[in-house]
């Protein structure tokens, strides 16, 4: 290995006396002294969230309104912390979904236990569940901070959904080739 | 009115002056400490205290309806002045309790010794000047409590007493952080005493002319750089102020008054990192706001020294001294001749300068990064009392030649 011999110059008169580094940082300082503020206003403004931020887990609905879960408790499996408890259920017989047959009765995530890992969506099949931007969650109780079904369906809204795999479901029964 | 005031017996005037003085003092202090944190704030990026509002109802409705008025009271509100009043009420009613473990007696005296010499000291700084008619002349008087002739000694004297407060609540707390940074304090005041001490010499050697009547008073330092312009001769220096003629007195001045003053990069007895609060590590509430104020005190008494000896005093610029400046005021204003403003002009000028140099002191301490304890003991004794001695005898012959 070469051995690179670095030559370091003694100091100069000026540098050892230090007063030019001095007022050299004091120009510094003083440009940050004019320079504007960086510090967001947090309540009043807020950050802007990044594309593909991972914040609160959510459950979306598809763009007509059904919701998407077919509560088949693969989120439940998967999460490491164990923060989704589900509660399955059939789907009523008057809907108009009733060909997806199973629905969350009750859909839990503690976020008291969450640890925002994101295994959930990715590993749900129906694209039910998703951490989308809420990064603030707080709470005077436990149980304020368990979010129930209504309430993740009220963070999470709704997604565009690009294949509507049940209605080309419903439209193939209804043809008669539905396997 | 005035009549009345001259009419009081001596010692009831003075108790009133001094109490103005201290009224005038500690507001100013009290706001340094908000001026600190919005500075550092600022350089840092950040817009510092900026939400505190006073509520309305209560005793404080009437900050609270200041608060309250547009744009003028969202302004006070950014600057953080409502923060200052809840400051100061935190100070004041918080529990204050006493470890165990301390000297009680010496514990509780150690802020109040602390506040004596900043208290002490303002007495003999004069702030301003104006005409006073004396038998038919006009002669310049300054605006101070006690124009004493030995002023600078004075000054000298009674704040180097500043630091037995600091060594007593270092001792008193029993602590060795607190004790650690009593140590500290004391051997760092003493090394930085001396070079201070000589570096106002040449400037009393200079002023004090062979034959003369001898003065150490702060307010002939400050007429001595009152002259005006004379062409290039000898006689235009007065109008120069001493940091022009004398720059290795004021930087050494400056130095060590920021060690004496405590301040960073020379922080020593408090240094944060290493002592969690050096000497006043056990002191909380009022206690500890003493300590507090007496800092800033210490500041705004150094800086002023500093600018009467060195930056001109209450004169606005080299050569257009307080004097020349109300003469061309007066074309524009009729009463600028009167005392009373001549009085207001020179305290709002001379303040002008005591504001710029506290906030140097915090543009510097945000600046510099603390000094290693050997290297302010080496700074102290190796460089600057060498060179505030060779600056010394510089200037005594360099005198000696030009008086001769
Ligand atoms: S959210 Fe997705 S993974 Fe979880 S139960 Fe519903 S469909 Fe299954
Ligand atoms: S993000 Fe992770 S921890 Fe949170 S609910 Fe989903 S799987 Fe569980």
């Amino acid at each position: 290995m070469a051995v690179i011999q670095v030559e370091r110059k003694p100091l100069t008169f000026a540098e050892r006396t230090y007063i030019p580094q001095i007022i050299g940082g004091l120009k510094t300082t003083l440009k940050h002294f004019f320079a504007p503020t960086v510090t967001l206003q947090y309540p009043e403004e807020r950050p802007e969230i990044p594309k593909g931020y991972r914040g609160v887990p959510t459950l979306v609905k598809d763009p007509h309104g059904r919701e998407k879960c077919v509560s088949c408790q693969l989120c439940e499996f998967v999460c490491p912390p164990k923060a989704i408890r589900i509660t399955p259920g059939e789907i009523p017989a008057e809907s108009s979904s009733v060909h997806v047959e199973k629905g969350p009765q009750a859909f839990d995530i503690d976020m008291l236990r969450c640890i925002y890992c994101g295994l959930c969506q990715e590993v749900c099949p129906e694209e039910a569940i998703f951490l989308q931007n809420q990064f603030s969650m707080s709470g005077y109780t436990r149980a304020e901070m368990v979010n129930n079904k209504a309430r993740l369906y009220e963070l999470g809204g709704t997604l565009p959904d690009q294949h509507f795999k049940w209605d080309k479901k419903k439209a193939a029964e209804e043809h008669g080739n539905a396997h | 009115m005035f009549d009345f005031y001259f009419h009081l017996h001596l010692i009831v005037r003075l108790v009133l002056q001094s109490l103005a003085v201290i009224l005038v003092l500690f507001p100013i202090a009290a706001a340094c400490s908000m001026a600190e944190r919005k500075i550092s704030a600022w350089i840092q990026g950040r817009p510092g205290p900026n939400r505190t509002i006073a509520p309305i109802g209560g005793l404080l409705t009437p900050l609270g309806l200041v608060g309250r008025i547009p744009f003028l009271g969202p302004f006070l509100q950014q600057m953080g002045i409502f923060q200052l009043a809840a400051d100061g009420g935190k100070f004041t009613f918080k529990e204050d309790p006493v470890p165990g473990h301390v000297n009680k007696f010496y514990f509780v005296l150690a802020p109040i010794i602390s506040m004596i010499p900043a208290l002490t000291t303002v007495v003999v700084v004069p702030v301003g000047a104006y005409f006073a008619v004396v038998d038919g002349v006009k002669v310049l008087k300054p605006i101070v409590l006690a124009n004493v002739d030995i002023g600078l000694l004075a000054v000298f004297a009674v704040s180097s007493l500043g630091v037995y407060s600091v060594i007593l609540a270092g001792w008193a707390s029993n602590s060795k952080y607190a004790f650690l940074g009593g140590v500290r304090a004391s051997a760092q005041l003493i090394s930085y005493e001396l070079s201070m001490t000589l570096s106002v010499l040449p400037v009393f050697l200079w002023i004090n002319k062979p034959g003369g009547q001898g003065t150490l008073s702060l307010f002939d330092a400050v007429q001595f750089q009152s002259g005006v312009f004379h062409g290039f001769s000898l006689a235009s220096l007065h109008g120069l102020w001493g940091v022009c003629y004398m720059p290795v007195s004021a930087f050494i001045f400056l130095v060590a008054l920021f060690a004496e003053t405590n301040r960073a990069p020379f922080d020593m007895p408090e240094s944060e990192s290493e002592l969690v609060a050096g000497f006043h590590t056990e002191y909380g509430a009022f206690k500890w706001s003493l300590f507090f104020l007496a800092e800033y005190c210490h500041m705004i008494i150094g800086s002023a020294v500093c600018i009467l000896l060195f930056f001109g005093g209450w004169n606005l610029l080299p050569w257009v001294p307080l004097a020349t400046l109300i003469d061309w005021l007066s074309h524009f204003i009729s009463f600028a001749g009167h005392p009373l403003f001549m009085g207001l002009v020179g305290i709002a000028i001379f303040l002008g300068k005591v504001f710029f140099f506290i906030f140097f002191f915090m543009w510097v301490r945000w600046t510099l990064p603390r000094f290693r304890y050997d290297q302010v003991m080496d700074l102290g004794w190796k460089k600057l009392l060498p060179l505030s001695i060779a600056n010394l005898l510089f200037y005594t012959l360099g005198i000696a030649l030009l008086q001769k």
